[in-house]
């Protein structure tokens, strides 16, 4: 068991999301930096999909209650072990009664910890990831316990990797979307051309932009959306859907990012600035 | 031949967007019904289908689609035969609501908006059978189409922070069920004590896209009797059989 004492500022449990319930409007979830996750994953040797807890932007305090290995990847959150350091992209053994927390977020937004054999919580439509009102709870609480089976011996085949932060990466690799011609050319000018920086509304749902384009008039039925859809709002707002977002929506849809985009964008915060880059 | 031509578009590197003619209608989402089936005959696995009034959005769990192949196999769907019936049984569902003032926090108001008194709206909400258009924004969200012209009626100026699950609403050409507790700018008439999403059930959602609702009115007392039912997992809503 993994016992919370404390929760931080958003933390919850996540996996690679549950697929085949869109029809009926249930928004995929899973983790938001995909590599991110991977990667914690495979340095336990993991299914890849195993579920992790992902963290944002405060860390948790954790007491371990069994014994385990675990590696920390994603955003770097000047992480201690029993008030040592520790650093990301490391399997580290844990001893029972083990405490885990967090301190100053140096770079990114979201950080993973991945344990030996993942998270074992109740799965809700075939996924562990937390989504209110899919999973009771939105997210994990102080003094909540998260099951994991204890491993005494783990031989890793590679102890560590030296991994450059995706935190300094600015652009994002975009598709056309299937409204891209409602883009006049001084909006596609403006799109392409000039940086843009994250508003305060950014969560796992959607990230908007502070910075508009040209307003518009167009609208359309309402129609699919998914993780990594751009909307223009007619105030000519962007709005980028991310793994918590919508599963349909009204705005015209004028770029799609790339999946691993998805994940750049997800370690920004708040006043972060990116740019668009056609694929 | 299928009754109208489609366009299909790639969406990013997993999906595909399938369109039909710009419009609300009836035929046309009997078509999209008759193409999903075909296409889930197949038996291509791991494709999620999102069908919304006149669009089919396919999303693949595989991370990059061969997009000229899928479109291959979505047009070969698309040329069959398209009298066939629809492999699936399509139902009319019969939604209880409670109009009492408690619950309908606009339906004064929406009611003089609309030059009714309140047993005439409710009369014209109950009347009619709406058709599911599709299912999305929140988990059980009904996008229904249908809704007498009489009874349309913009948006509140400012939305509730707070609207109640099972809410029932008028907006514009809308008429809907909150199915969670959400922030919402429809007006508010009545409440319905059916759970309509539920993901602890074998089907979380009851309600397919395509099937009908009508709205039926039940008193105080019989809400909090279906509450009772509802909370202890007896609810079940009275369904009919289309096509039959």
């Amino acid at each position: 068991m993994l016992k919370i004492l404390k929760s931080g500022f958003f933390t919850t449990v996540q996996d690679h999301g549950r697929f085949g319930f869109r029809s009926i409007g249930v928004p995929v979830s899973g983790v938001m930096d995909d590599d991110s996750s991977r990667i914690a994953n495979q340095l336990l040797e993991n299914q890849t999909d195993s579920a992790v807890l992902e963290i944002t932007m405060t860390g948790p305090t954790l007491l371990f209650e069994a014994s385990t290995y675990i590696a920390l990847t994603g955003a770097f959150l000047s992480p201690t072990l029993n008030n040592e350091p520790i650093e990301n992209y490391q399997v580290i053994k844990v001893n029972k009664g083990d405490i885990l927390s967090y301190g100053k977020l140096q770079n990114g937004l979201r950080s993973y910890l991945a344990v030996k054999g993942g998270f074992k919580t109740q799965k809700v439509l075939g996924s562990y990831s937390q989504y209110y009102p899919v999973t009771m709870k939105k997210c994990l609480k102080d003094g909540e316990s998260v099951d994991f089976e204890e491993t005494l011996l783990f031989n890793p085949a590679i102890s560590g990797l030296k991994i450059d932060s995706k935190a300094t990466e600015t652009v994002l690799k975009v598709h056309k979307g299937p409204e891209f011609e409602l883009l006049s050319n001084e909006a596609k000018q403006k799109l392409f051309n000039t940086p843009f920086s994250i508003s305060e509304k950014n969560n796992r749902m959607a990230y908007q932009l502070a910075e508009l384009i040209e307003p518009h008039k167009n609208s359309i039925l309402t129609s699919g959306t998914m993780p990594g859809t751009i909307q223009y709002t007619p105030a000519g707002r962007l709005i980028i859907l991310m793994k918590d977002g919508q599963t349909t929506g009204g705005y015209p849809r004028i770029l799609q990012l790339s999946s691993e985009s998805i994940g750049v964008l997800s370690q920004k915060r708040f006043g972060d600035q990116i740019s668009f880059e056609l694929i | 031949m299928k009754e109208f031509p489609i366009n299909i578009k790639p969406f990013g590197q997993r999906a595909v967007l399938v369109e039909w003619p710009n419009e609300v209608n009836e035929s046309i989402l009997n078509d999209i019904l008759r193409f999903v089936d075909c296409f889930q005959q197949l038996g291509l696995p791991g494709w999620e289908m999102s069908i919304a009034y006149n669009s089919l959005t396919m999303v693949s769990a595989m991370e990059d689609i061969d997009f000229d192949l899928i479109a291959e196999q979505i047009k070969a769907c698309h040329n069959e035969d398209g009298s066939q019936q629809l492999s699936k049984e399509r139902y009319l569902w019969k939604i209880p609501v409670c109009y009492d003032a408690e619950f309908g926090l606009d339906l004064n108001e929406t009611a003089q908006t609309l030059a009714l008194s309140v047993d005439e709206l409710i009369v014209q909400h109950t009347s009619f059978q709406y058709t599911v258009f599709g299912i999305g924004f929140l988990p059980g969200f009904m996008y229904l189409g249908g809704l007498p012209s009489k009874l349309e009626i913009p948006r509140r100026k400012e939305p509730r922070l707070h609207v109640a699950r099972g809410s029932v609403g008028l907006a514009g050409k809308q008429t809907g069920i909150y199915p969670q507790d959400s922030p919402g700018g429809w007006n508010i008439i009545g409440s319905s004590p059916i759970p309509i999403f539920n993901p602890a059930s074998e089907k979380p959602c009851f309600v397919s896209v395509g099937d009908k609702i009508q709205f039926t009115q039940i008193s105080r007392a019989e809400y909090d009797l279906k509450r009772i039912e509802a909370e202890v997992g007896i609810l079940r809503p009275e369904k009919h059989k289309l096509d039959a």
